[in-house]
């Protein structure tokens, strides 16, 4: 596949691997904070090719892990409805709510799909007039010109039966966030390459001078990684704290303008709730007051919907970087990839489950770190 | 003053488009259906005798024995249909064993309202497989449940072979030093089986790999030392290698850059986000073989048409016991962990 | 909100008043909406997410990077030192 095998090249890794081994002279805390770039270092085993100075933070990139626990709640209560269709992307169907995931509600009967694409819903609405279809919108930026495409050609087209559950967080004010924290060690980001993809990474570029970070735009491929890792380690080396775009063949700086337009035209910015951090302002997209036709949580009235998060779990500052999963009593107890308390076990990149599988690793083979 | 009469007398209808809750009932349109549908198709000297059980002539040794069910949907796909599946898959779980598959059974379960062509299709499609792998379908049953009890066509089989003397493969048998071997790419069947379900537009030759692996096997065992097969069937070949790890108490070291997968199937993982290793074959065999005779058994596996593809992938080694680390396309490394249920596509 | 995947345009057509097209990943070929690429041109690789292309790839700057990349693979193997000369068993 072209941009995409070339940027698995084995001897091209480890020629970064080792101009990043030339480059480091003390220990480093990068946090990567894309779930999708979690996921290629855990699938291409990027840990074991860097220096034991270099290490990656797992970070709150991923929403699976950070819808809040009220939110998943709410949609099983919706999905549970009479004659809901209740259509979402295949991550959010296993993520467990306060007493089951959507498996289990499809499994009491619920009509629960998975759909592809925010566009499949419009088809299914428009194919089952009598049911009403509710998208569970989530994601990050990258996923909202899709999310708020549906909404407006749905307006457009007259689609009345349909609905979106948004749950959208935003990056850049994560990021702020944790690097606002007193116990914050995170000293540089490998920022969200196709987040930028769609909103460039202006906003960016005032965060890294005022918190002294270094922040690199980074793609999810092996090379990418490891040269988005490379860049951040020099920067922190010669004492710079920039924005670098390492993934400038999908990033400009600008952005999808007519992208963002749409996103502009549909959602509007608002406070969110992080699972397991709390609400971050100015973190989330809802929709605008004239779609209000479309919004699940209005169109279904649930009431309030109180969610504890169990109190053993620690998931929000494993995302944030502030503590270990090692500092959590459940991890690798009651808490397992098998049997997940919280959210950043359930998804293969979710932090917790990561660090799971690189502390299996390093008991089975200790001389792979040897490698580096 | 004289009436005519032209009577017309209510009979029950004799012929019908699709199945209706009386071809299950034991009664004549049961009876019907074996008669003009499963006997014809099925045909041997067992199957003909219609006795509530099939007695067979079985040279003496060790029986091999299996039981499946088929419940794919949508009963047709690219590449074959629940019928041949149901044919291909016992016969392989019987291969696995070295066994020579000999007689096969099958049981319908028929959803009230399924197309009587349908049906048809299916079971023709099952003679045909059936007689491409040398086996007969010697007894079956039939029942028809409710629309809405059952989706459409389940299938249940138990086959039988034999196995011949002196072989023993198992999954408990890898040893440290064993070749680990893939007959062909991977991923077809289950990507193809996802698509055509959820109605995702690829367009490709994007088809299922279900092929029955009892010849290819024999060629194996001829020409060496074989330890271990497995057929990949659902979860895939990483959950294959995990059980066979645990199973032999052995380590797999996996080669990622070794592993086939053809591009389109490739292309169709990586706009999923799913990982080819957990993802269903029904064509595929892996075998874990005494590193002397790995050559020899590659070459006669190349020799064949299921096996032109071998090729291998990793070796079995004694550290890490019960573990499968993969030496990942950029020289890193990762545990291989069965995935918890089915493998789901992602956005993130 | 990450997995976005490089096509080819292939196909350029309206389809419910969205400009879509047909996008080509290596052997399989898949529908995606345009709406987000101003000048879509048959024969760009453009980035695809949830079904949308939301960037073009830069194949020059692709090459760009690319190209740094296996120049540095070739100053490392300049200096990389001599494997140590075999010793008989």
């Amino acid at each position: 596949m072209k941009y995409v095998d070339e940027y698995r090249d084995q001897k091209l890794a480890e020629t970064l691997a080792a101009e990043i081994r030339r480059t480091v002279t003390r220990p480093w805390a990068i946090m990567e904070v894309c779930g999708g770039q979690t996921h290629s270092i855990v699938k291409y085993g990027i840990d074991y090719l860097l220096p034991k100075e270099v290490e990656l933070v797992h970070g709150p990139g991923c929403p699976v892990c950070v819808t809040p626990l009220e939110m998943i709640d709410r949609a099983h209560a919706i999905a549970r409805q009479p004659g809901v269709i209740f259509c979402s992307f295949g991550d959010m169907l296993r993520v467990p709510g306060s007493t089951s995931d959507l498996f289990q509600v499809k499994a009491s009967g619920a009509d629960v799909r998975i759909v592809y694409s925010p566009l499949d819903c419009l088809k299914i609405a428009a194919a089952n007039p009598s049911k009403k279809v509710v998208f569970f919108a989530i994601g990050f930026e990258t996923t909202a010109p899709a999310n708020a495409m549906a909404v407006w050609q749905a307006k457009a087209q007259g689609i009345r039966n349909f609905s979106v559950l948004v749950s959208h967080v935003l990056v850049p004010p994560a990021i702020t966030g944790i690097l606002e924290s007193p116990d914050n060690r995170v000293q540089a980001f490998l920022g969200p390459g196709h987040v930028c993809a769609v909103m460039g990474y202006r906003e960016y570029e005032p965060i890294a001078p005022r918190y002294r970070t270094p922040i690199v735009i980074t793609g999810f491929e092996p090379l990418d990684l490891l040269e988005g890792t490379l860049i951040a380690v020099r920067q922190l080396e010669q004492g710079r704290a920039e924005v670098e775009n390492q993934y400038a063949r999908a990033v400009d700086a600008d952005g999808n303008t007519d992208a963002q337009n749409m996103i502009h035209r549909v959602f509007e910015v608002c406070d969110r709730a992080w699972r397991g951090i709390g609400i971050i302002r100015r973190s989330g997209y809802r929709l605008k007051d004239e779609f209000r036709d479309y919004d699940a949580e209005q169109i279904f009235e649930l009431g309030p919907i109180h969610a504890p998060e169990p109190a053993i779990c620690i998931s929000g500052q494993v995302l944030t970087g502030l503590k270990k999963p090692h500092d959590c009593p459940a991890f690798g107890k009651e808490c397992t990839p098998q049997n997940p308390l919280g959210a950043t076990m359930v998804s293969a990149e979710g932090a917790c489950a990561a660090y799971y599988n690189y502390g299996r690793h390093l008991v089975a083979l200790p001389s792979a770190m040897g490698k580096a | 003053m004289s009436l005519s009469f032209t009577l017309s007398c209510p009979v029950p209808v004799n012929q019908h488009k699709s199945i209706v809750l009386g071809h299950g009932s034991g009664g004549r349109l049961t009876a019907q259906l074996v008669r003009e549908l499963f006997l014809p198709a099925f045909d041997n000297p067992a199957l003909r005798k219609l006795d509530d059980q099939a007695v067979l002539n079985v040279a003496p040794g060790r029986i091999a024995m299996t039981t499946d069910s088929y419940v794919v949907t949508p009963l047709f796909f690219p590449g074959g249909d629940i019928g041949r599946l149901a044919v291909n898959g016992t016969v392989n779980d019987l291969a696995m064993s070295g066994a020579r598959p000999l007689y096969l059974t099958a049981a319908f379960i028929i959803e009230e309202g399924l197309l009587l062509g349908d049906l048809e299709r299916v079971v023709h499609s099952m003679a045909q497989a059936a007689a491409d792998a040398g086996v007969a379908i010697v007894t079956g049953d039939t029942k028809v449940v409710n629309r809405g009890c059952a989706d459409k066509l389940f299938i249940t089989t138990a086959g039988v072979g034999l196995v011949p003397d002196g072989i023993s493969i198992s999954a408990s048998n890898a040893q440290p030093g064993d070749a680990v071997i893939v007959s062909g790419p991977i991923g077809d069947h289950g990507i193809t089986i996802w698509s055509t379900r959820e109605h995702i537009d690829f367009t490709g030759s994007l088809q299922s790999d279900t092929a029955p692996l009892h010849a290819l096997v024999e060629a194996m065992i001829a020409a060496g030392d074989v330890h271990v097969l497995r057929d990949p069937t659902r979860g895939g070949l990483g959950t294959s290698l995990c059980e066979i790890a645990s199973s032999s108490s052995v380590g797999v070291e996996l080669e990622a850059n070794a592993v086939p997968v053809r591009e389109e199937v490739k292309a169709a993982c990586e706009i999923l986000g799913m990982d080819p290793l957990f993802v269903a074959n029904e064509g595929r065999l892996v075998a874990m073989v005494a590193e002397s005779s790995a050559d020899a058994v590659l070459q006669a596996m190349r020799g064949m048409p299921e096996g032109r593809d071998a090729c291998r992938i990793g070796r079995i080694v004694a550290g890490h016991a019960g573990m499968v680390l993969v030496n990942t396309e950029v020289g890193g490394s990762r545990i291989l962990d069965v995935p918890f249920a089915e493998q789901l596509p992602r956005i993130c | 909100m990450c997995l976005a995947i490089p096509g080819k345009i292939v196909e350029i057509q309206e389809k419910s008043c969205m400009r879509m097209g047909r996008i080509d990943y290596g052997g399989i070929t898949r529908e995606a909406c345009l709406e987000y690429i101003p000048d879509p041109r048959i024969g760009e690789y453009v980035m695809v997410h949830v079904g949308f292309a939301i960037s073009k790839v830069d194949a020059e700057e692709a090459a760009r990077t690319y190209q740094y990349l296996a120049e540095m693979n070739q100053l490392e193997e300049i200096a990389a030192p001599e494997p140590p000369p075999e010793t008989a068993p």
